[in-house]
């Protein structure tokens, strides 16, 4: 029990301190930070006075004393407002992010858990063949892979199966005009589609972590002295593997993964820039070229949230799961 | 957990036998230095792949210093036509802009290494400073320091790059160094932290407070030198994450624009359509120099990894 206390403990102080983080980036630059904002914005084209508003909506009044401006800052999270978009003004920012959610939700979702399944599966085989010539193919390809840079894998990917060879849409989440978003046939058969080089994109960098975790630690754990107990009461090799060796040593895969889907929803960045995919890293990299400021804080704190809870979320899995974890010291 | 003694003693022995005599604080540090410098370097070079490694950063190193001599062309010039096919004045053909490739990706691989070098500097400075005094002061230090070990790990790097980089009033070289050093420090410093509480309590540690050393002094000067192998591999691994982000935020746009790197390179084949107008050599050559750096870290990372782990020492 006093393990769970704890990490809801952390969860809670680390939840304080992104929010404050959050409060704190925009003010920590010199000077009057509305003021920097303002003309930084100015330098391309000229500045509504509705953007002053969402400016000063998000900042507080200037005159304020900075503790004032955190109470009213607190103030407006408890009630869910998250302040306006500038470059869609009356839009709140929470609307933007709940419409782009499910895009990056399905796309990096399904992938990671596939890359999950497929990582872990091979990591744990090598380990279990390890020395063998499947062992050395997968960690030699992994590493191999690891080298590239993963944007550059996309780019190439989009370059020759979209430009070169015509056979995949280049951008966007779906089809033309006749297409409507919504549960039918025509839009999912158009999303799929689109979806498919992205996620190719995804699953050719993804699993490279989970081989070579799973693999490290089973290697580790198929030398302890229980397995070879096991081995010694003459038990199937099967069972070894699975109940002895690969059950133990997913266990820190398992928090890797829960904060893995933490961070789906700050999506990719770099591949859904690249795609031009409709999801939230897309949003982000649009926000952060219209310095659309309120947006750019709102997508930053609702990713860091995420990541907290899922990170919450794999403490009490590991508690559960590691009895050890329960019982002993932290780490 | 088992497997952690060996680890640590083996780096340590050499070290160890050089500051035992009675009074560790008499002990000059160059002989310690002397002596451990050819050692480390000796292990990474009986590794075959960290061979490897090294002779192809040493290229690297070589063509970043000699870049202007290399370059056939100003990397700046826009003189050339824009998108040139391969040719015997332009080996690697031209950008959009008309400015040719192969100087422009002899230039660029300055920035990556200075950023690589910097990056890596700063980041295991501050994984250091923090890991260390937490894991040798323990108690409330730790508990405070340990907090913000954790935090960091736990907020998501890139977007927090994004934020820092959205309100930053200068964009470049330096910002991009700045925001690599403040976000990749945590992995680092939690290693070192949980190395230094099994080195704390070593005879030496004990000898060295009682001959009244500060905390400093001790962590600095006694413990940290038999944490090379640590510190070394940390650097490599951050310095190989901060070539990789560079190409990564420059790509975005996130750096500015005219600095001549391989990021940037990617950033204009994406801009000026590269992908349309079939220039791929444009969008091909600066994702393999970057794959053949990282490549060589990651060759010279195994022998790093002997360093620390003398099982894995004779292969």
């Amino acid at each position: 029990m006093a393990y769970f206390l704890r990490r809801l403990a952390f969860f809670v102080l680390t939840l304080w301190a992104a929010v404050t983080l959050n409060f704190l980036l925009p003010r920590l630059q010199p000077g009057d930070p509305a003021r920097s904002i303002l003309s930084r914005l100015g330098q391309n084209r000229s500045i509504t006075p509705e953007q002053v508003k969402a400016i000063r909506l998000m900042l507080g009044i200037p005159n304020e004393n900075l503790l004032l401006q955190y109470w009213h800052y607190l103030g407006s999270l408890a009630h869910g407002n998250f302040g306006l978009s500038y470059s869609n003004f009356p839009a709140p920012v929470s609307h933007l992010i709940l419409q782009k959610l499910p895009w990056t939700l399905v796309l990096v979702g399904v992938t990671q858990i596939i890359a999950f399944v497929v990582g872990t599966v091979l990591g744990a085989f090598a380990a279990w063949r390890r020395n063998s010539r499947f062992d050395s193919v997968v960690s030699l390809t992994s590493t191999f892979i690891g080298t590239l840079p993963f944007f550059w894998i996309a780019l190439l990917l989009l370059y020759v199966f979209s430009f070169v060879l015509g056979w995949l849409p280049n951008t966007g989440g779906y089809g033309g005009p006749p297409i409507q978003p919504g549960l039918n046939t025509l839009f999912l058969e158009s999303a799929i589609y689109h979806s498919v080089l992205p996620a190719v994109a995804i699953l050719i960098t993804a699993p490279i972590g989970w081989i070579m975790g799973m693999r490290n630690t089973m290697v580790q754990t198929l030398g302890e002295d229980y397995i070879r107990l096991a081995w010694a009461k003459g038990l199937r090799s099967r069972r070894i593997a699975l109940r002895y060796g690969a059950r133990n040593a997913i266990l820190p895969s398992v928090t890797g993964f829960a904060i893995a889907l933490g961070a789906i929803l700050g999506g990719q960045l770099l591949i859904e820039q690249i795609f031009n995919y409709p999801g939230l890293g897309n949003l982000m990299f649009q926000a952060l070229s219209d310095r659309d400021y309120p947006l750019i804080q709102a997508l930053f704190l609702f990713n860091t949230v995420c990541v907290l809870l899922a990170n919450l979320l794999a403490d009490v899995l590991y508690g559960v799961l590691d009895p050890r974890v329960r019982r002993g010291g932290s780490s | 957990m088992s497997d952690s003694t060996p680890q640590t003693s083996a780096p340590a022995g050499p070290i160890v036998a050089g500051l035992t005599p009675a009074q560790p604080e008499s002990v000059p540090a160059h002989p310690v230095r002397a002596r451990w410098v050819p050692l480390w370097f000796a292990v990474l070079w009986a590794n075959g792949k960290a061979r490897v490694g090294i002779v192809m950063l040493v290229g690297f190193v070589a063509v970043a210093v000699f870049a202007p001599v290399i370059e056939p062309h100003d990397p700046q010039s826009q003189s050339f036509d824009a998108s040139l096919g391969v040719s015997g004045s332009n080996l690697l053909g031209t950008t959009a802009q008309g400015q040719d490739i192969l100087s422009l990706l002899i230039r660029g691989t300055r920035t990556s290494l200075i950023v690589g070098l910097l990056g890596g500097v700063f980041s295991t400075l501050i994984a250091m400073l923090i890991g260390m005094v937490a894991g040798y002061l323990q108690g409330w230090v730790d508990e405070i320091l340990s907090f913000f070990i954790n935090l960091a790990l736990v907020i998501p790097v890139l977007p927090l790059m994004v934020t820092i980089a959205a309100y930053s009033p200068v964009r470049g070289i330096s910002l991009i160094i700045f925001i690599i050093a403040i976000t990749g420090w945590a992995w680092g410093a939690r290693l070192k932290r949980s190395q230094i509480i099994t080195l704390r309590t070593r005879d030496y540690v004990t000898a060295a407070r009682f001959a009244g050393d500060g905390a400093i002094r001790i962590i600095f000067r006694e413990i940290m030198p038999n944490m090379t192998s640590l510190v070394v591999a940390g650097f490599m691994g951050s310095a190989t994450a901060a070539i990789a982000a560079e190409a990564g935020l420059e790509f975005l746009g996130l750096g500015d624009p005219t600095t001549i790197s391989w990021g940037t390179m990617l950033f204009w084949a994406e801009q000026g359509s590269a992908m349309l107008t079939g220039a791929w050599i444009w969008l091909l050559a600066p994702g393999i120099a970057l794959a053949l750096l990282i490549t060589s870290l990651t060759l010279i990372n195994f022998g790093v990894d002997a360093l620390s782990n003398p099982h894995l020492r004779g292969d």
